[in-house]
């Protein structure tokens, strides 16, 4: 085991995947000679050079089109977007032509691309920098879309990702990227199919994912001191969601709280809300409840943005409100 | 003369002016299969054998066959959504293209993207876009994959002069050039975006200009005329399949029939029309090949008389196709195991 951070956990992975697969390349706004806009990609450059580690101009919509051809044509790119919020700028590319080109050529074209972006808030980025827009993209028949939350995932989902033969995006919550702890040194690639149980427990089933993670996991360790067990689910894979993992949870636990930095209106959480209802609402001992953030563009103030956002009391407290 | 010299080699000379016809005759053929092919097209949509929308390049026919007829089987293709004219100037089927506007799974994408979304891999045509400007980025991509793995080909990218005016236009303009990748842009200048004039939505009518302002070499072309648009796209082919970055083809084109089925054509005035329609690729050949003794009497008749029969021949098997299974509507969302085998 070493002490390392999720940083530089994602890093390893794009490394090795550069290193064992000559189609890898990383292109994206200053992942070269600046070594990315969060340092992910801090070194590369120097080591495998600016035809594999490509800047590109501010131009979300060209270079991610440009991905998706370039993984028509037998490589493997790895693009970087800045934030979600400048995915919007590539939205045309990755759900016209990425999602529907296998389908719409009626299987003749899959296209092998990893997109990696930032999501979230609580760095005071603003309305602009700050939202949680996973849940659009797992909207979305044709992608794969996985958001981890560990220093495992960070370290082991790329490379799974990298040998799927079809569009995979990868959300990094901004405010993982210094979290730090032990991580094997052997780890290597994850399952990228299933939501994994976290924390184990009996009382209630807090469903989380990204940077909602540790959220629900503090929760979970201040509901204990109390007396209430309550087992965590980690999504991880956001689309397509391995509801069976959840819903056997919450059949064991009969309570559930689902943690959504995505505003609550048509948002992932929702759509975990309704599977629970749809597969077990006879085992639930209480309604389904959410945390999720406040329904407003994303404040600036620390203590409005601090509001905005699902925190560890707000999840103890909705747990309560269930009488676990 | 001098006695140093050999004598002409009158046959080669001969063999060789027999090719060139032959090739003439061959554009022909091309041009009017396109314009037969999409003729039958309108009768079919008006009883209902195809539906959504269609959008017919009659009158374009020439810059579709002369670019096509510029590129090798290992380059790569990326059309719009008016591409009946490329996908069969490319090579693939008319029984495959006809079965694809029927929907039937014969079709060349199984029936799953029509008119719009004509796609076929041992051909390397990438769609079949139907978001403008959606396909630059993507031949931007294709080429780059070439230039990252040492190989000499092309990417032929198709798009209207409506296009011009979207971000994706300039952001793979600027990424082709900064990065020099071997992409062979193809502007159809129609001079209509949908029914919009090109005066009514660039700033700057010059398209070429444009190109030339990411340092891009551009040419203006007569899209109605197939020899030139091909004597052009050959040029163009050999310097980008030589690495010398990206060119820009400006095909100044018209069509003759409305943007789509459901159009009435209200913002084009007759007397326009006319005035391109005396210019037709097709009759102009046929005169040019005619003055010159390359089409004797009769041939054309008995080139129609085969176009006519590949155009039944492709309705009837389109006829005769079969329905997809419905049990498969979620095939091909993702993957299926085998076909990881066949990824690139």
């Amino acid at each position: 085991m070493s002490t390392t951070t999720y940083r530089e956990a994602m890093r390893q992975a794009i490394r090795e995947a550069l290193i064992s697969d000559d189609r890898v390349f990383l292109m994206g706004e200053d992942v070269g000679h600046y070594g990315g806009c969060y340092a992910v990609s801090l070194g590369l450059l120097e080591e495998f050079g600016a035809e594999r580690i490509r800047d590109t101009p501010l131009s979300e919509s060209g270079f991610v089109g440009a991905g998706i051809g370039a993984a028509l044509g037998g490589m493997r790119p790895i693009v970087e977007i800045m934030t979600v919020n400048f995915s919007l700028l590539a939205l045309d590319q990755i759900v016209n032509s990425a999602a529907t080109m296998l389908y719409m050529s009626g299987g003749q074209f899959n296209v092998p691309l990893v997109i990696r972006m930032t999501t979230g808030a609580g760095r005071q980025l603003a309305a602009q920098h700050s939202h949680s827009l996973e849940g659009w993209y797992a909207h979305v028949p044709g992608l794969r879309v996985l958001a981890p939350a560990t220093l495992e995932d960070a370290r082991g989902m790329l490379g799974p990702a990298l040998e799927d033969p079809d569009p995979v995006l990868i959300f990094e919550h901004g405010g993982l990227y210094n979290v730090e702890g032990e991580l094997a040194d052997d780890a290597g690639p994850v399952d990228i199919t299933t939501a994994a149980v976290r924390r184990p427990g009996t009382d209630v089933t807090i469903v989380a994912y990204g940077g909602t993670l540790r959220t629900a996991l503090t929760a979970a360790e201040h509901l204990a001191a109390d007396g209430v067990d309550a087992e965590v689910v980690d999504l991880r894979c956001l689309r397509p969601l391995d509801t069976a993992t959840f819903v056997a949870s919450v059949a064991r636990t009969h309570r559930a709280v689902i943690v959504d930095e995505g505003w609550r209106t048509g948002s992932l959480s929702a759509e975990v809300s309704a599977r629970i209802v749809e597969e077990v609402f006879y085992d639930l001992d209480a309604p389904v409840s959410r945390v999720c953030s406040v329904e407003v563009p994303m404040p600036y103030a620390k203590h409005l943005e601090d509001e905005a956002l699902p925190q560890v009391a707000d999840v103890v407290d909705a747990v309560r409100r269930l009488g676990a | 003369m001098t006695k140093d010299l050999p004598e002409p080699d009158t046959g080669a000379q001969f063999t060789r002016a027999c090719a060139e016809n032959d090739h003439k005759v061959h554009l022909l053929r091309q041009m009017v299969r396109i314009r037969r092919f999409e003729e039958r097209c309108v009768e079919l949509y008006s009883r209902s054998a195809i539906r959504g929308f269609l959008h017919l390049g009659i009158g374009e026919e020439a810059c579709a066959v002369g670019v096509l007829e510029a590129l090798l089987p290992e380059d790569a293709v990326v059309a719009t959504y008016r591409e009946h004219g490329h996908v069969l100037a490319r090579g693939v089927s008319m029984r495959a293209t006809m079965a694809e506007l029927e929907g039937k799974v014969e079709g060349c994408s199984r029936g799953r993207g029509g008119s719009m979304h004509l796609f076929d891999a041992a051909t390397r045509f990438y769609g079949g876009n139907a978001i403008v400007g959606g396909g630059l980025p993507l031949a931007v991509g294709l080429a780059l994959a070439d230039h990252l793995q040492g190989r000499p080909r092309v990417t032929a990218c198709f798009f209207g002069d409506g296009a011009v005016a979207e971000g994706e236009f300039h952001e793979s303009m600027n990424l082709a050039a900064l990065w020099h990748l071997p992409v062979l842009f193809c502007c159809e200048n129609n001079l209509y975006a949908m029914g919009t004039a090109l005066e009514l939505t660039e700033s700057e009518t010059d398209l070429s200009l444009k190109a030339s302002s990411y340092r891009m070499p551009s040419w203006e072309v007569d899209g109605m005329d197939v020899i030139a648009v091909e004597d052009a796209a050959r040029h163009a082919a050999e310097v980008v399949r030589t690495g010398g970055g990206p060119h820009f083809l400006e095909l100044r084109t018209y069509r003759f029939r409305a943007h789509s089925m459901y159009d009435s054509d209200r913002y084009r005035d007759k007397a326009e029309i006319e005035g391109w329609k005396s210019r037709d690729p097709i009759p102009a050949l046929v005169e040019r090949l005619r003055a010159s003794g390359v089409l004797a009497d009769g041939d054309l008749e008995r080139l129609e008389a085969e176009v006519d029969a590949e155009v039944d021949d492709a309705v009837a098997f389109a006829e005769a196709g079969t329905d997809e299974a419905v049990e498969d509507l979620e095939r091909f969302v993702t993957s299926e195991p085998v076909q990881r085998l066949a990824s690139p």
